[in-house]
């Protein structure tokens, strides 16, 4: 039993170790508001082919994901965000795409910060 | 010019003043003096600067004197809270689950588990019998054998503690259940078919560092429950859980002899060890439990050292000890927070001696568990599984009056669950296990659950899965021995006590909606569960003289309905309604009957109010009523006329009520009374007069034996 789990912890290390290109954790700042917009980023990413795991922080504005750099890019990843009206440094959203959001998920506004965000 | 800071008053420089309606104006110097020219026609000087009320002063003479500017009020972000209801139906979980915390075990006197589910109404409790009182639940019109309890997502209360395994859990370790209802999951094993009841324990990291509960009922019940719990480090912790109870009061208020409720005690100790570390990724609990426990009851002129096991008087002790070690292991990849594993194990045993009048049972059952379990993904997290590999081992020894059984069960299985979520609403879970099994055989058990939003906060859900389990026909059906009736077994080539394993399919629908109504919300769910039976024990109670055991011929299912509606009336009013409908059928031997001492019908209706909290003050209001419909009882027509009983129960009404009032975040006083309509059965006992005669029978029950229970207690927590 012992051997065994040794073993597997060898196992383990040895494909974590190996696996810096199939695992990268990245992370970098996405605009927004609320809980929609954390809906719409994370599933937005996490359905790029090679984005095994997306996660958007409300209060902090930080994305993180883990990607399969073989299949995708930071920079693909990024563009796609931006792509569907969320501003990335170096990326900024198409206007029309941005005034498309929903009035409280429009965080170049000031004010849509003290709008109702519901509980989406 | 100047403002206040404290109390003391401090020069304003470069504060705006200007007549009112003109652009005439000045600022204040670095000392606070302004100068301005006057004119006749502007009466009104306003005074303003960053951060400060404005002031508007009426100038009716040369000089102002002190002007004092206060400065602009921040308040304070204001924090609107709402606190999640102490039973929530989660709309977005792929199974039906009912999620219930700890608040919830407080509205009722809920001194074990088997009465944290009075207030619920997924979950129905039954009494067992007459003699011993003890409460056992049903899911989907089914015994409690039929569904998978789980502490801690470990097996327990099965086997020999199937009858009393509810009272060895106090509710005040309790830190919330999950009820799901239908197939439940592969990871826990083949065995449940109507449903899945997790309990999680208190955890001594997070709990409070003391606790303290007495409680005292009208039947001279009492209990004592403690924790205490020690952080060693920031992530080590130790807990110490006791609790102890006793009735040592005679009650007989019926007339049949009989006491009308047991003379108990029970020591019950737990000690927990949890070991959380977020930054390497580890958590571990290690857990001992003991418990003693003992019942005795019978006759009120019964002496435990003359009459034992004679016909002096008819008695009945049953004694148990029980021992728990259980222990998980988990860890999450730090950089990969989706991927984790877990392995669990646990060990008891579980040692019964009794005897009921004249008849022996004792039992004594040991059981290994040993689960593995790895999480991860494939590509993505909207591909989600679980696989493992779990071993069991159960060994029973077994003495009915002067036979013994032995057997032994021992498995190995492998499971793998996948789930998918394509996050626009469409969720589903499937799961399959193998297993190999020495008296079950090689069998696959497979269980699939699905959720589907229709439209804004509804769910559709549906589920389907296999169950399999050998019985233990005494152990399940212990009330069998405060009887006179005959124990007959048809044996049929099975492993179990000649009889084949039971096997069964259940499928179940369910639709949920919530809504925002006066801006309350409601929320509304029907659900519709079917469990047909391929293989079954059917336990048949139709001849008054016996009780036989045979495998199903012929076909046997259960149709459940049950509607909830639960909504808050008024500000912190809220009302929980069920509709239940059900209908069992088992072809007897004598055929097609429905399952006795099963309500066709049940109603439920729970009231809660509490009111505003008033510093750290507050009253707690809770009302349950449960109206159960008619019942059909088991065949008795060959019974002399005076001890035979109708074919239907009449329909009947149970009241319970609680008032809570909190004096302090660590101090709450509790009164409450059970079944304070007072409503009991006629004559639970038959020929309780003659109770070694033939027509002695205390397992058909059918309401209770005890009328109003009256109860106190306090908590104390720091």
């Amino acid at each position: 039993m012992r051997k065994s789990i040794l073993v597997f912890f060898l196992i383990l290390g040895a494909s974590l170790s190996h696996a810096q290109d199939k695992n990268k954790t990245v992370t970098f700042e996405v605009k927004g508001n609320c809980g929609m917009c954390k809906s719409r980023i994370e599933k937005t990413a996490i359905k790029i082919a090679g984005v095994k795991f997306a996660l958007w922080n409300v209060d902090t504005k930080e994305f993180k994901a883990i990607i399969d750099e073989r299949k995708c890019s930071i920079d693909m990843v990024k563009k796609k965000i931006a792509g569907i009206g969320h501003d990335i440094e170096g990326y900024t959203a198409p206007l029309d795409v941005y005034d498309n959001l929903p009035a409280c998920c429009q965080y170049r506004n000031p004010e849509s910060i003290h709008m109702n965000h519901g509980k989406h | 010019m100047e403002y206040r800071d404290g109390k003391e008053n401090i020069a304003l420089p470069d504060a705006n003043v200007y007549w009112l309606s003109s652009v005439v104006g000045t600022t204040t110097d670095s000392s606070g003096n302004f100068k301005i020219p006057y004119r006749g026609d502007l009466k009104k000087l306003i005074i303003s600067s960053v951060g400060y009320r404005s002031d508007t002063i009426l100038v009716n003479r040369p000089d102002l004197g002190n002007i004092i500017l206060y400065p602009t009020v921040v308040l304070d972000e204001v924090v609107v809270e709402k606190q999640v209801a102490p039973l929530q139906k989660s709309l977005f979980k792929v199974q039906n689950v009912v999620s219930v915390d700890s608040r919830e075990m407080l509205k009722a006197a809920c001194c074990n588990l088997s009465e944290s589910f009075e207030t619920n109404p997924a979950v129905d409790v039954n009494i067992s019998d007459a003699v011993l009182g003890a409460k056992q639940i049903q899911m989907l019109g089914l015994n409690s054998p039929y569904l998978l309890f789980t502490q801690e997502n470990m097996p327990a209360i099965r086997g020999a503690s199937q009858i009393f395994g509810l009272s060895f859990i106090p509710g005040s370790w309790i830190e919330g259940i999950q009820i799901t209802k239908g197939a439940g999951s592969v990871l826990n094993g083949f065995e449940s078919i109507s449903g899945h009841i997790n309990s999680e324990l208190v955890k001594p990291i997070i709990d409070k560092r003391f606790f303290l509960n007495l409680y005292a009922n009208n039947f001279e019940r009492y209990e004592f429950n403690s924790r205490l719990n020690h952080n060693l480090t920031d992530n080590l912790a130790t807990g110490l859980y006791i609790h102890a109870n006793l009735r040592n009061g005679n009650i007989e208020n019926n007339g049949d002899s009989f006491q009308d409720t047991p003379l108990a005690k029970q020591i019950n100790f737990m000690n927990r060890w949890q070991y959380l570390n977020p930054e390497n990724g580890w958590v571990s609990y290690a857990t001992i439990q003991y418990l003693n426990d003992s019942k005795e009851i019978g006759q009120l002129d019964f002496n435990i050292d003359t009459d034992k096991l004679t016909n002096n008087n008819w008695g009945s002790e049953v004694k148990t000890s029980r021992l728990d070690l259980s222990s998980k292991l988990g860890y999450v990849f730090p950089e990969l927070p989706y991927q984790s594993f877990g392995f669990q194990t646990a060990y008891s045993n579980h040692s019964q001696d009794a005897f009921y009048g004249l008849n022996i049972y004792d039992i004594n059952h040991n059981s290994f568990y040993s689960n593995f379990i790895f999480n991860s993904i494939i590509g993505s997290t909207q591909h989600k599984f679980k696989t493992g590999i779990s071993l069991t081992y159960d060994s029973f020894d077994e003495t009915v009056n002067s036979t013994n059984y032995n057997r032994d069960d021992n498995s190995i299985g492998a499971f793998f669950e996948y789930t998918y979520d394509n996050l626009e609403g469409l969720s589903f879970v499937a799961g399959l296990r193998a297993d190999m099994h020495n008296n079950l055989g090689n069998f696959f058990t497979p269980r699939f659950h699905l959720r589907y939003s229709l439209w804004d906060k509804a769910s559709l859900r549906a589920s389907f899965g296999r169950g399999k389990r050998g019985a233990n026909i005494f152990a399940e059906n212990q009330q069998l021995f405060a009887s006179s009736r005959q124990i007959i077994i048809n044996p049929n080539d099975g492993n179990y006590y000649g009889l084949k394993p039971e096997k069964a399919w259940n499928y179940g629908i369910s639709f949920m909606q919530k809504l925002y109504i006066l801006n309350r919300v409601l929320d509304f769910s029907i659900d519709f569960y079917r469990t047909d039976f391929v293989d079954q024990v059917v336990v048949d109670w139709e001849n008054p003289r016996e009780i036989s055991f045979y495998n199903l011929e012929g076909d046997s299912y259960s149709n459940s309905l049950q509607i909830d509606v639960n909504y808050e009336m008024l500000q912190d009013f809220h009302i929980r309604a069920t509709y239940k409908h059900f209908d069992v059928v088992t072809d007897y031997n004598s055929g097609a009957l429905e399952k006795p001492l099963q309500p066709l019908s049940r109603f439920f209706v729970n009231l809660n109010y509490e009111t505003l909290q008033r510093g750290e003050q507050q009253w707690r209001f809770d009302f349950t009523s449960n109206w159960l419909g008619k019942q059909r009882l088991p065949n008795t027509e060959s019974n002399p006329v005076e001890f035979q009983l109708p074919p239907y129960s009449p329909s009947y009404m149970l009241i319970n009520a609680q008032v809570t009032k909190v004096f302090s975040n660590k101090f709450e006083f509790y009164v409450g009374g059970e079944n304070i309509n007072n409503f009991t059965q006629n004559m639970p006992i038959l020929s309780g007069n003659n109770p070694f005669g033939p027509y002695f029978d205390s397992t058909i029950l059918y309401a209770p034996v005890l009328t109003g229970t009256y109860y106190a207690g306090f908590r104390y927590k720091i």
